[in-house]
Order: structure tokens, then C-alpha cells, then sequence
């Protein structure tokens, strides 16, 4: 399991004018549509991921934030394989990744892995956490014995502060923040290099975050991860980002070193979000308000953009995104 | 001046096959005309249960086992349905987290903003509807006339939860009730409406309970935080002050788990262990198992809740007694 140093000045992923759209226009007949006294066929396609690029440097917590239905989660699967993009390219360690067959593709799958929002959805009920580890590490390993599998379920426990006890029980008989750390396990199982963490504490209670954002911290520095981290949640970016990308209907907005873009946001939209963080008061009850003049003017701001972004729901593409739509004559 | 509200030594159970479990033991607190609480804690501590016992909402197999709850000098928690029904909506209302669960899907926000007025006054459907128009104005949403049209689902997250509490406030309540009314929130939005929270209770001198998990926005927002754990309030005082000098080791703790800026990379202090379940709750001190300052009195004897140094500030620990 060793790590071999790589140039640290190319990129490990690289990703180039990204574009992924959504057909959200339903079938033959939803898509029909009078228009000018012509009967016409409308397409409705949503831009979930407009234009995007950029590099993550192996050992490096790139965070993407954005309010829901910005894309985040979506770029997160589409740079790791899960959705293939309309156009642009991924590369993973100077080779391009986003055009391999699906057998090409599987090295690569072993050294990306990923992490979850919800701990609940992402571990199958009917299977012991033995067979939810065993089953990604015997796939990428076929040629490990039972005994050396066996020993690595108990090593990987550990390490993410369980027991290897839990092996041989069921997903329901966790608390979300075991299960969060059993979801981790198994992406760790099978050694990657690269993880894509997707909200993997928003789903918990304040006091468990904090153990699981050490977890990642540790892993990070044993196994030297690059992790791809997607949250809404600023603090939480803040504390554990070298880089920050803020994503906006589907385009990265603003993308710069942790503490340039929160020290020195440049993009209304950054700025809108940072001033709407609820911050606890520093150590000796000294809050940082923003002056009367410029709460005045933040509230505009955040006024303007909400109205861009009502879209926590299903209906929102369709409605409030800049929908963008092909229509053909039939 | 009497209190708005005051709570006291609220027992509330929960009477399953396999015994009594108690989900609120013993919680006290009061609240003055026109101030915000928070009631903060993590999930199974028991915070929503609070918010629902003070107008009896706890249905079966929950149900009051002690305490009263005294509204404007009245005990309400021992009132008949009936009466209470005068209560709820009216002079107490409620705010919940789902905004996409608490309207109903059929009607339109006109209806129901119009059902709900009438089912407490007795008014024409028009001056109902003025009334509603009256209030989503009070809420910021544009054009309200037209929107008294609508159905919820024409409406974002965000504006929902406007009307939601625009329905709240229509027959001028003297408590508003919030249960995570923004946790399904984005930020931005979840920056509006409590600044609309924070408004409408200066203009209208009304006495909000706001119910969350996040500390952050309970220290926006409040004059007064109660912190919850295992079903009861650990520590309770003015908010900045218990922010800011937390004197609970639990408050302590979850505080310092927050990641604050200027400590980037490191690692986060964190509390050991998790909430117990009800029905594991330890002897003496519930938060003993997990405290780092526990001694041998904490597993024998449940600390009560006593003053601090200052006279407001409650906290139930025995290293701070002795």
C-alpha cells in the first residue's frame, strides 16, 4: 500500500470545460406544443453543469459549495464516472478518463471511491457490514485468501475508529455516525487515492460531525488522500479546504485558496453566501456583524440571488433555472 | 409582570409495551412578552417534544405525566380539547420544519389561509382574504393578492415557509412555536426568514420558542438559549453569556466542535460517544459517560439545575456546585 510521490505540479484530476445537461422534457406527448398555429416539439434540458474546469493537486481537499440543485453533487459523480458528460474532459493522472469503456474504466474505479450524504440510504439493510466491505475489496482483489481479506475488514475498522466486532452486524443496528464511519470504511477498503465526499456530515448531529471530519482528516494524512469534498455547510469548508470552488446554477463562480475567498470574497454570490453563515461569536463573545450600511445592501443581495435560487425542489428546473429549451418543428 | 409562559417541571412519557420511557424529565423554563428561547440540542434530546407538550401535542402513546405549562397565568396543560383548540392556532401557534408537509397540496394557500381565521373568528370570507393578503404582505411576498390564488407547490422552499408563518401570525398570536423551521432551508434563505423571525417579533411583541440543532442560528436570533440533553435542560441562561462562557460540559463540547475559522486543518475537538437512547439512559448524570470532567458523584446523582455564577444562568453539573 505505498504511495509512490508524483510530481506535485501536475494536476492529479484535471478537468476541462465541463458541460452536463439533464433532458427533462418527459415523453412524446408532454413534449408536444402549440405554437404560431403549428403543432411543435419541445425539449426542455436542463444545464446542470455548465462550463466547468478545473485541477485538483494530489494531497489536497478541494471543496466545491453551492446551495441545493447548483450542481455540486452532480460534478462530484460526473468527474468520478458516474454520469458521462454531454462534452469536455476528465483526466485522472494525466490519462483521460471520461471516453474508457466500462472494464477500462475499472482501475481507475479502485483508486476513486465515494462517500455518501445519507448513511441510511447508502448501506444495503439486508447485509451484514461484512459483506457490504467484503464485497468492493474481493471485486478489486480477487486475488486476496479469505484470511488476508478478512484481515484487512478488521485493519480498515479500526481505522475508522469502529470494531471489528461490527463485521458481523446489520446497517439498522448503527447510529448514523457509525454508519457514516462504515460508509468510509468501505470506500478505504480498497486503498484509493482519490475521494469524492459528498455532504458526508450533513446528515449528522453536530457533535458526531466533528468526529467524523477528524476521521477524514486522519485518513487523509495515513493514507495521503486527495479529497474531492462537497458540502454546503461554510464552517465546515473552511476548516478542512486548500481550495474552494463556489458553484452557482451550474457554473463555478468563484474558485481560490480557502483564506483568500474567505478573507477577500470577490463574487457577489460568495459574498451574498458568507454573509449569511450564522457564525457563533469569537472566543470572548465578540460578534462580527456586518456594519447597519452594509447589512442594508447584503440584504439585497441575498434577496436577489434567493429569487435565482428557489429551487430546493423538484419543480425548479423547469420554473426558475435558466431552462433552456430546443424547439423543433414536428 | 406575570411571565407569557412559563414551564414547569414538565414530565412527559411515553407509555410503550415494553415499560414507561421518559422523553422530558422535569424541564423548567419561562419566557416574558416579546423574548425569543432557543432550544437547542441534538437529535432524541428531546427539544421537539418541549415545543409540542406546551400546547399538548404529544399524542399517544406520549402523554403530560407531571408539570404544568402556565400560558398568561393559565394553566393550559390539564385544559380540556375543546378548550384548547382556542389556543392552538390563535394565541400559540406552530411552525414546523417540512414546509412541503405542512401544507395541504389541494387547497390553495388562499383557502387554507382562510379556513384557518375563520376556524378562530367569526369573519366574511372577504375580509378573511384581506386579512391573509394583509399578512403574506407582512412576510415579504410579493404580489400577495395574486398569490392567495395559488397552490403550494407554485411556491419555492423558502416561500413556503413564509407562508407558513404568515399563517401562523393571522390571529395575531402572543407565541410562535418553531420547530427547525429552517433546517430543509438553504442558507441564504435561511438568513432571510430568521431575519423575518427577529422582525416580526419586535414589531408585534410576540414570544418566540425557536427549536434547532444549529447553535449558530439560536445565537442570531435569541435573547435566551436553553441547552437540551437526554430530555433535559442542562443549561439555560442569556445567550451571548452562554455562548460565549459556556459553563455545562456538554455546552462546552459543542461549542468547541464547531470549526472555527482561523484553526484550519487541524483537528476538531470532539465529544466522545453519542446521545443515549431513551431507553438507555444513564444513572445520575446523563452526560457522564462521555464527559472528560466526570467524577464518581456524577453516576450516582442526577445534578438539578441551579444557579451559576450569575443569578439567570441555570446549569445542571456537579463540579460546578461544590
Amino acid at each position: 500500500m505505498e504511495h509512490a510521490a508524483r510530481n506535485t505540479s501536475t494536476p492529479l484530476m484535471r478537468v476541462d470545460r465541463l458541460y452536463k445537461t439533464f433532458d427533462i422534457s418527459g415523453g412524446l406527448l408532454e413534449q408536444l406544443a402549440w405554437s404560431d398555429g403549428r403543432l411543435r416539439r419541445v425539449k426542455t434540458v436542463v444545464k446542470a453543469i455548465n462550463n466547468v474546469s478545473f485541477d485538483i493537486f494530489e494531497g489536497e481537499t478541494f471543496s466545491v459549495v453551492g446551495e441545493s440543485g447548483c450542481g455540486k453533487s452532480t460534478l462530484g459523480r460526473t468527474v468520478i464516472g458516474l454520469h458521462t458528460p454531454d462534452s469536455g474532459r476528465v483526466d485522472y493522472d494525466q490519462a483521460r478518463i471520461d471516453t474508457l469503456s466500462p472494464r477500462q474504466m475499472l482501475p481507475y474505479r479502485r483508486r476513486m471511491q465515494m462517500v455518501f450524504q445519507d448513511p441510511y440510504a447508502s448501506l444495503n439493510p439486508r447485509k451484514r457490514v461484512v459483506k457490504i466491505l467484503e464485497e468492493p475489496l474481493r471485486f478489486h482483489f480477487p486475488e486476496l485468501s479469505s484470511g488476508e481479506a478478512r484481515d484487512r475488514l478488521e485493519e480498515v475498522m479500526l481505522q475508522v475508529g469502529g470494531d471489528p466486532q461490527w463485521l458481523s452486524r446489520l446497517p439498522h443496528e448503527f447510529s448514523g455516525g457509525q454508519r457514516q464511519r462504515i460508509s468510509i470504511a468501505r470506500s478505504l477498503v480498497v486503498d484509493p487515492e482519490f475521494v469524492v465526499a459528498d455532504e458526508p456530515i450533513s446528515a449528522l448531529d453536530v457533535s458526531i460531525q466533528a468526529q467524523i471530519l477528524n476521521l477524514m482528516l486522519e485518513a487523509q494524512e495515513q493514507r495521503g488522500l486527495t479529497y474531492l469534498f462537497i458540502a454546503h455547510d461554510l464552517s465546515v469548508v473552511e476548516h478542512i479546504s486548500t481550495r474552494v470552488a463556489v458553484m452557482y446554477l451550474g457554473t463555478v463562480c468563484e474558485l481560490a485558496e480557502t483564506s483568500e475567498l474567505f478573507s477577500n470574497p470577490r463574487h457577489p454570490y460568495t459574498q451574498a453566501l458568507l454573509s449569511a453563515i450564522p457564525r457563533l461569536g469569537h472566543k470572548r463573545g465578540k460578534h462580527l456583524k456586518p456594519k447597519e450600511e452594509h447589512r442594508e445592501r447584503l440584504k439585497i443581495d441575498i434577496r436577489m440571488i434567493s429569487r435565482m435560487s428557489w429551487s430546493s425542489w423538484a419543480s425548479w428546473p423547469r420554473r426558475h433555472l435558466s431552462a433552456h429549451r430546443n424547439v423543433t418543428a414536428v | 409582570m406575570a411571565a407569557l409562559l412559563e414551564v414547569k417541571d414538565l414530565v412527559v412519557n411515553f407509555a410503550l409495551r415494553g415499560g414507561e420511557l421518559t422523553a422530558l424529565n422535569g424541564i423548567s423554563f419561562s419566557l416574558n412578552q416579546g423574548e425569543r428561547l432557543g432550544l437547542v440540542g441534538e437529535s432524541g434530546a428531546g427539544k421537539s417534544v418541549a415545543g409540542f407538550s406546551i400546547i399538548n401535542l404529544i399524542s399517544k402513546p406520549g402523554y403530560i405525566a407531571g408539570g404544568r405549562v402556565l400560558f398568561q397565568g393559565r394553566e393550559i396543560s390539564v385544559l380540556p380539547f375543546a378548550q384548547l383548540r382556542g389556543i392552538r392556532g390563535n394565541l400559540i401557534t406552530m411552525v414546523f420544519q417540512d414546509p412541503m408537509m405542512t401544507l395541504n397540496p389541494v387547497l390553495t394557500v388562499g383557502t387554507q389561509m382562510i379556513e384557518t381565521l375563520q376556524a378562530h373568528q367569526r369573519i366574511s370570507d372577504r375580509d378573511a382574504a384581506d386579512i391573509a393578503v394583509d399578512k403574506l404582505r407582512q412576510v415579504h411576498i410579493p404580489s400577495p393578492e395574486r398569490r392567495l390564488e395559488q397552490y403550494p407547490h407554485e411556491f419555492s422552499g423558502g416561500m413556503r415557509q413564509r407562508i407558513i408563518i404568515a399563517i401562523a401570525l393571522l390571529n395575531n398570536p402572543q407565541l410562535i412555536i418553531a420547530d427547525e423551521p429552517t433546517t430543509a432551508l438553504d442558507v441564504t434563505i435561511q438568513a432571510e426568514i430568521m431575519d423575518l423571525f427577529v422582525e416580526l417579533c419586535n414589531q408585534q411583541e410576540m414570544g418566540l420558542i425557536l427549536i434547532t440543532h444549529d447553535l449558530a442560528v439560536v445565537y442570531e436570533t435569541t435573547e435566551k438559549i436553553a441547552v437540551m440533553y437526554a430530555g433535559q435542560i442542562v443549561e439555560q441562561g442569556p445567550t451571548e453569556e452562554v455562548v460565549s462562557s459556556p459553563m455545562h460540559p456538554y455546552t462546552q463540547g459543542l461549542i468547541a466542535a464547531l470549526p472555527q475559522g482561523d484553526q484550519r486543518g487541524t483537528r476538531l475537538n470532539q465529544i466522545p460517544g453519542t446521545m443515549p437512547t431513551l431507553t438507555s439512559i444513564p444513572a445520575g448524570c446523563s452526560f457522564h459517560p462521555r464527559c472528560s470532567q466526570a467524577r464518581e458523584i456524577c453516576s450516582r446523582q442526577t445534578p438539578a439545575l441551579k444557579p451559576g455564577q450569575a443569578r439567570e444562568r441555570l446549569v445542571a453539573c456537579h463540579m460546578l456546585h461544590q
